[in-house]
């Protein structure tokens, strides 16, 4: 299982500044699409997509990322005509599937490979067979499936499983079939809905690293959606963040974590490890100094190292050279598409003239930091 | 027991048997699709024909709720037209079909709708045809619960079987109204009951040993 292990991956600089990517660059281009669902009974008319752009770098893995309603399930399936737009355009590979006729994207979409949360495998079906279907469908020759197939089960590690059916398998081996399955008519893309939000931690990790093992190997684009960001964090170059059926914040996927700005990326942030703070601590936050209080009160700081900073001893300094007593809240070192990310939440004692002070010495060393609020 | 009266007998289920199959074979070969159509051709549904579905689930609703007996009557011109007689064997077996179509399709509907729709949305993700869907995918999925249908539908047309005396169909049930009771015969009404169990019991496990055969969902132990 070593091949799917996380170290064994070489260190890729993949963040790509998101101002690169001219729209013609795209495998996938949502240009200006808005969705709206009529009206029903008990509910008025939805709103689900509001002039949406986005657009998936061949190649690239990009992830949106939401929370539950935010139209991120309306548009991923956009892009294989699973769903219309109101509004706009939806390209893949040069075709407008938002026009094409039912005839037209059956041919669109045995060429994009989907996999799906709760892994939608045919219980009837063995592994070998339920890969064999979209081949199946496709009108392949059972001899040709026969070829085409046993590769890609060896591909996901399920050689010994094929002539098993789904109750058999655990979560992660279903999604494993699942992949299998998606990757069966050679697609050029893979739509992936939160393929690994039924799944335990663990598990989570070895189908992402087996996701980011087929981005690489065979060259293909991923158009994920997910409410995790610990997923961005694995395996995404590029993030759009949604929030109420708009895109409201975009980069690449260290830039979202090195410096989010939305309220939502926030939120979305907070469940990462070492990027929140403790319990105790976060009831007592205020954004302002209690007014009345003493002018040095008690301040919360997030400090986010990245790349060449990520192993300064920069609390030692602050020490030595500012004589600050530093509390240390939380912290995490990590790897975000590749790169050495470190984050660590901190309280000392300062007025605002000592907080800058304490701000601009960490500038200087190319870290940056985010008052969190101030302890009351 | 006369030899005349267990010939009768042997006569009588070989009629039950032929009326059961022939009438259980046109209606599930009708039925079925029925039943898929029905399943599929509701608002926004693989085969979206609101109309024609409040149409056929009208005509199934009244063929089911009309009295099978008053049905075999009611019938009879329609039976002399296919059957080219109104009474026997052969001419029970028209009402008898009529009445398994919408039997058969309502609970073939019924096991349709018990299939996941993110399957079917799993097949059209993969550019499957309507047609291929309904093969590959609902009929496929719900065959356990279409085999449990059939058992049920054959179960329920040996019942059905045994009015048709009324147009001189034959069978076990009309030999159990003419010697067992309007001749007190009891013993000829016994057996004739012991035959329909043994039957019955004999379709009802056929039928749950197949369908737990084509059912995988369950972990084999």
């Amino acid at each position: 299982m070593s091949i799917f292990a996380l170290d064994a991956l070489p260190v890729l600089d993949t963040a790509t500044p998101a101002a690169s990517l001219a729209p013609a660059d795209g495998l996938v281009r949502i240009e200006d699409v808005s969705k709206t669902f009529p009206p029903s009974r008990g509910s008025g008319a939805v709103t689900a997509l509001d002039h949406v752009d986005l657009v998936a770098p061949q190649g690239s893995v990009t992830a949106i990322i939401g929370r539950s309603g935010a139209g991120k399930s309306t548009l991923i399936r956009l892009v294989n005509g699973l769903e219309k737009p109101t509004s706009g355009r939806v390209v893949v590979d040069g075709v407008d599937v938002a026009r094409l006729s039912e005839a037209g994207l059956r041919a669109v979409r045995r060429s994009i490979g989907m996999i799906f949360q709760h892994f939608n495998l045919l219980s009837s079906r063995t592994v070998y067979d339920n890969v064999a279907l979209p081949l199946e469908i496709a009108g392949v020759s059972r001899r040709e499936i026969a070829a085409r197939i046993t590769p890609l089960i060896d591909l996901v590690g399920l050689a010994d499983k094929r002539e098993r059916y789904p109750a058999e398998l655990s979560g992660g081996q279903k999604q494993r079939v699942g992949i299998a399955r998606a990757l069966a008519t050679e697609p050029k893309l893979l739509l992936s809905d939160e393929a690994t939000s039924a799944l335990d931690p663990e598990t989570t990790q070895s189908v992402l690293d087996l996701l980011s093992r087929i981005n690489r190997d065979l060259g293909l684009t991923i158009l994920l959606i997910t409410h995790e960001m610990e997923v961005v964090k694995r395996i995404a170059d590029h993030v759009a963040v949604i929030d109420g059926g708009r895109i409201v914040e975009r980069g690449s996927a260290f830039d979202i974590f090195s410096a989010p700005r939305h309220e939502t990326t926030k939120v979305l942030l907070a469940g990462v490890p070492g990027m929140q703070v403790p319990d105790h601590v976060a009831a007592r936050l205020r954004p302002q100094p209690a007014p009345g209080s003493r002018p040095d009160s008690e301040v919360v700081l997030r400090i986010v190292f990245t790349g060449a900073h990520a192993t300064d001893p920069v609390l030692s300094r602050l020490a030595a050279e500012l004589g600050l007593e530093v509390n240390i809240l939380g912290g995490a070192v990590d790897e975000i598409a590749g790169r050495p990310f470190g984050t660590l939440v901190v309280s000392f004692v300062a007025d605002p003239a000592r907080l800058r002070q304490v701000r601009a010495f960490l500038g200087q060393r190319g870290l940056s930091s985010e008052v969190l609020g101030h302890v009351a | 027991m006369s030899p005349e009266i267990a010939w009768l007998i042997v006569r009588a289920t070989g009629q039950t048997l032929h009326m059961v199959a022939v009438a259980a074979l046109i209606g599930s070969a009708l039925g079925i699709p029925l039943g898929v159509f029905l399943a599929t051709s509701g608002k926004g549904e693989l085969f979206a024909a609101p109309f024609a579905n409040r149409i056929l689930g009208a005509v199934v609703n009244a063929t089911r709720s009309t009295p099978f007996i008053i049905l075999v009557v009611a019938i009879i011109p329609f039976t002399r037209l296919v059957a080219g007689t109104s009474i026997g064997t052969t001419a029970a077996i028209v009402p008898l079909t009529i009445a398994t179509v919408p039997f058969v399709a309502r609970l073939v509907e019924a096991s349709i709708r018990e299939v996941d729709p993110g399957l079917v949305e799993t097949a059209r993700a993969m550019g499957a045809t309507p047609l291929q869907i309904v093969w590959k995918v609902l009929l496929a999925e719900a065959r356990p619960g279409i085999t449990l249908a059939l058992t049920l539908t054959l179960v329920s047309l040996i019942g059905y079987s045994a009015m048709v005396g009324a147009v001189g169909g034959g069978g076990l049930g009309d030999l159990g109204i003419r010697y067992g009771y309007q001749r007190f015969m009891p013993d000829v009404m016994a057996v004739v009951v012991v035959v329909l169990i043994v039957l019955v019991q004999a379709i009802q496990s056929a039928g749950d040993r197949l369908a737990r055969r084509f059912d995988k969902r369950i972990r084999p132990r």
